[in-house]
């Protein structure tokens, strides 16, 4: 019963030429793969080496890796939405409305990377929020946890403005802000980390943690007045106090550099009824005779005259059209297209956008410089902090209580407007509300903010009104909804909480990934003790794998959580598992005397078959992890799962062919699995 | 070459024992069940300076009318144990007890979780469902990929005895975490269960190695006896499941020993889960096989 080998079954051979190709291929991928994962260092590198003899070495900025809230810190929070009031069938519009105002509320936190998702299980409706890296999660739960609240209000005829008392003391809190302000750039430029001083010192809450940096800025961007100043400036200066309407900046310029062209145009808007943000009900099809007609009128320099007259722009008659500088990306695609195409000096044909037909006139092109900004704000308190933000508006008692619905409906000529329908008492006050307002503006608040202001055209006595504008049919429906959850109170209750602070995290983070090396380094150095070159081998094989994962974490992007961690390193343990099994197969066929060439065939295409099936076993479980569980039981069985298929193909493709490789040079020495040298023992007989 | 299917009696006493042992110690000190199944909140301050005394702390969380467990944790932080608590109480908790104890010093909140009742409920359901449900798919699994292999033991017998070693791979961690919990007040949450079901997985996969090899040596050589076969197999296969298991256990103990306290007794729990697998996938289904086979022939 002894497993000889038999004769009659020839191994695979395999040309040297194919293992050379399979070697070069696998060291390109480890190379690949760990720039990819690591491009920090890659770039100190490029830095030391451009310094010394100004090579020029492009750097790499890449993509962060995406962390889970137990290792960025943040909180995950669960909502119950109370729907027992309302009808089976509305459900799923009354949970989706108030998750939309929901992440309305979560992005004006400033929180980065919000996720907000309903989610039903059975007759429970549930909206599930991760805040990653938020700070002051009170805050948040405080202004998401609010039922939405629908406002109808009028104009009031009393703007109030500060009284003396309130602008000394204004006086005195930006004399304070400014001083704060110069304190920060004082030492900047005295050469502290700007990054910490963002942190300690900024107000903007999108930027302060990732050392107040803007990204690339140029001309026709929201920062005119920084990018004014960069142009004079050299790498690494601090600006003097810029102030702009969010209040005071220290400004640092990281770098300069050049990007493409920049373009200087002026343009003729002619809009029509239904495009974006047209006031006029011209149909499109005039609107383009208008158009075309004053194509053949413009010249050179009657443009800016035509221009003031007949664009729609609102501003038009001021601005003449002209646009400024701009770069790429500034503009939405059909006009960026057409205008970095065209000659400078030319007239453009029509050009359709959703805004409406323009009329382009190129004035200018030029090279574009970028800069890479930071910045530090200290926001300036202004009169609009002190003063109720609807100064401008009175409530009217008219509010989301008396509103039975809303909902998405077509006007006479087919466009998407929002019907309005009101319960008795809500009849009364609309009626006179309307009344009361003919011609003038009123408004609808949600939470605080107007999100739409119509113009009253006559008095509604029916209670159905229909509010008619520049909507399309996606618009209308999400303002109906808004609407919805405004009227339908929905009341929404924290059933679970889980907030990580951000110490916490980074402590688990460091922890993680000190155990994760170790763990590699441990199994490492078993691998060699125990089999030896071939062991190296797997080591090699298993630096490949484990670059390849990480770059595949990078972008999927997968979440890593410090379940996900330790997934990871468990998966590091059984990528070995297949090595493993090819090894002993290999040793056995060795023992009973092939040679090992052929050995290594024999050993991979025998265990194929058991690795096969031991790790779709594993991969079973993590299925139905993944559907039992929470983010972070996912986060788990996710990289789980992608370790057992990536393991699997690093010990079948690189693992074979580093071995075929490497194969001549060990023959029929004691660097082969240790087991060369020992006389087959004698196997199994009966008793 | 070891008899392992010779010896069988005494590693089926050895596996005996210790299962007893667990399902006693579930029977009489049960699982310290965390937050996730029963509902309750989970607060985890520090004191930058000195942490008041665990009375004291005790005592004010009875003020609030929240008593709970209070447990040290790190030199200067405490991990107290109440019951759901919303939002506003929360709040008004932490305020309170920076007006107490926090007068020269700031007290930070590193971790609050909290789970209401109709969430951990849910998470009860589920865990139960998974465990089931992986159960049946090894053993669905197993039967289709040993279908070739039915003499002289049907397919179907092979999946249940990888059920029976599971069972006893599963038995036996949980019966150490109802020790420790009962000694020393350790937990039991969704991460425990994920550890499990990680057991399962990992278990199967070091039984079907030897089943296959089982499975190789039935269709080489009929003519020899079916315990041989299976000692042969198990023999074979011994080195490559301890490596195995041995390099899975090294990253483990890595993170047990220094990776982050929320997975701590997670890898606690796997390693405990790895090395009983070895055993049974060896010691305990292999001579599984060759009793029940032994028994038909009777």
């Amino acid at each position: 019963m002894s497993p000889m080998y038999s004769p009659g079954r020839a191994a695979k051979t395999v040309s040297r030429k194919h293992v050379r190709i399979g070697v070069a291929a696998a060291l390109v991928l480890l190379i690949t793969a760990a720039f990819f994962d690591f491009p920090q260092y890659y770039n100190q590198g490029a830095k030391w080496l451009n310094a010394r003899s100004g090579l020029g070495l492009p750097e790499y900025h890449g993509v962060d890796f995406a962390l889970g809230l137990d290792l960025q810190g943040g909180a995950h929070l669960v909502y119950e939405a109370d729907i027992s009031q309302i009808p089976a069938d509305e459900r799923a519009d009354a949970v989706e409305g108030v998750r939309d105002v929901i992440e309305r509320r979560v992005n004006a936190l400033g929180v980065s990377e919000p996720v907000v998702q309903t989610n039903r299980s059975g007759d429970t409706w549930r909206v599930i929020v991760e805040l990653p890296g938020v700070t002051n999660v009170e805050q948040a739960i405080k202004a998401i946890g609010e039922t939405p609240v629908l406002e109808f209000k009028e104009e009031s005829p009393e703007g109030r403005t500060l009284t003396d008392e309130e602008r000394a003391k204004l006086g005195e809190t930006n004399e304070k802000e400014k001083a704060r302000a110069d304190e920060a750039r004082k030492r900047a430029a005295s050469g502290e980390d700007f990054a910490k001083l963002a942190q300690e010192f900024s107000d903007d809450a999108a930027t302060k943690d990732k050392g107040g940096a803007l990204g690339s800025q140029g001309e026709g961007g929201p920062y005119p007045r920084f990018v004014e100043w960069a142009k004079g400036a050299k790498p690494g200066a601090i600006s003097p106090l810029i102030e702009d309407h969010d209040g005071y900046n220290v400004v640092r310029l990281i770098e300069t550099r050049a990007n493409g062209v920049e373009v200087r145009a002026s343009h003729i808007l002619i809009c029509y009824q239904g495009a974006q943000f047209c006031q006029r009900d011209t149909a499109k099809e005039d609107a383009r005779k208008l158009a075309e007609e004053l194509k053949t009128k413009t010249t050179q320099s009657n443009f800016a005259s035509l221009a003031a007259q007949n664009s729609t722009e609102p501003n038009a008659a001021t601005t003449k059209g002209d646009l400024g500088w701009f770069g790429r990306g500034a503009m939405v695609k059909p006009f960026e297209d057409a205008v970095f195409a065209m000659q400078k000096g030319a007239i453009s044909e029509i050009v359709e956008s959703d805004f409406g037909f323009h009329l382009i006139y190129k004035t200018g092109e030029r090279p574009r410089t970028e800069y890479d900004l930071a910045r530090i704000l200290v926001r300036k308190t202004t009169e609009g902090d002190i003063l109720p933000p609807d100064a401008r508006w009175k409530t009217t008692g008219l509010s989301g209580k008396q509103l039975v619905r809303a909902q998405l409906q077509f006007d006479n000529s087919g466009f998407p407007v929002v019907g309005l329908q009101f319960n008795d008492e809500g009849k009364e006050l609309f009626a006179e509300l309307t009344r009361r307002n003919v011609n003038k503006s009123i408004a609808v608040f949600l939470d605080g903010a107007p999100i739409t202001v119509p113009v009253v055209n006559e008095p509604i006595e029916t209670g159905n009104a229909v509010i008619s504008g520049s909507f399309t049919i996606q618009s209308a429906k999400q303002l109906a909804q808004r609407l919805n959850a405004g009227a339908l109170p929905v009341p929404i209750s924290l059933v679970s909480q889980q907030t990580v602070g951000a110490t916490l995290g980074r402590s688990s983070l460091d922890a993680s990934i000190f155990a994760g090396l170790l763990g590699f380094a441990a199994v490492a150095l078993f691998m060699m003790l125990y089999y030896r070159v071939p062991g190296l081998v797997a080591v090699v094989a298993l630096c490949v794998y484990a670059a390849a994962l990480l770059a595949i974490f990078k972008f999927l992007p997968v979440t890593l959580t410090l379940a996900g961690i330790a997934g990871l390193i468990l998966s590091i343990g059984m990528a070995v598992d297949a090595n493993v099994l090819i090894f002993e197969r290999t040793k056995e066929e060795l023992r009973a005397g092939r040679p090992l060439s052929s050995a290594i065939e024999e050993g991979f295409t025998r265990a194929w078959l058991s690795i096969r099936d031991s790790n779709a076993s594993t991969l079973i479980t993590c299925a139905i992890l993944y559907w039992m569980g929470s983010s972070i039981v996912r986060g788990f069985a996710v990289t789980l799962a992608l370790g057992v298929l990536a393991s699997m193909f690093s010990s079948i493709t690189v693992s074979r062919v580093l071995l075929r490789f490497v194969s001549p040079w060990i023959q029929g020495t004691r660097l082969v699995l240790g087991a060369k040298g020992q006389s087959s023992q004698p196997l199994a007989t009966s008793h | 070459m070891l008899n392992i299917i010779g010896t069988r009696k005494l590693w089926y006493l050895i596996s005996m024992l210790t299962v007893g042992a667990s399902f006693a110690a579930l029977a009489v000190w049960g699982l310290r069940l965390g937050i996730d199944f029963t509902g309750g909140s989970l607060l985890e301050v520090e004191f930058t300076n000195a942490r008041p005394q665990v009375q004291d702390m005790r005592a004010f969380f009875e003020a609030q009318g929240e008593p709970g467990v209070v447990q040290p944790a790190s030199e200067k932080g405490y991990i107290v144990r109440t019951k759901h608590l919303d939002e506003a109480k929360h709040q008004e908790i932490l305020k309170k007890m920076r007006e107490a104890f926090g007068k020269d010093q700031e007290v930070q909140e590193h971790r609050f979780e909290t789970v209401g009742p109709t969430v951990s409920a849910e998470l009860r359901r589920k865990s139960l469902y998974a465990i089931g449900l992986v159960c049946l798919f090894i053993v669905l699994y197993i039967a289709f990929a040993f279908r070739k292999a039915s003499h002289p033991v049907s397919s179907w017998k092979y999946g249940i005895v990888a059920v029976v070693a599971l069972i006893h791979d599963v038995a036996i961690p949980t019966g150490v975490f109802a020790a420790l919990g009962h000694f020393r007040d350790i937990e039991v949450d969704t991460l425990f269960v994920t550890a499990l079901l990680t057991i399962l997985g990992f278990s199967v996969h070091d039984t079907i190695v030897v089943f296959d090899r089982i499975r190789e040596n039935i269709l080489r050589a009929r003519n020899a006896s079916f315990a041989d076969i299976v000692n042969t197999a198990t023999n074979q296969t011994i080195s490559r499941s301890i490596n195995t298991s041995l390099t899975t256990l090294l990253a483990l103990l890595a993170v047990l020993f220094f990776g982050g306290e929320t997975t701590r007794y997670f890898a606690l729990a796997l390693s405990i889960g790895i090395v009983v697998g070895t055993y049974s996938s060896i010691f305990l289904a292999s001579p599984l096989l060759v009793t029940w086979c032994g028994w038909r022939k009777r």
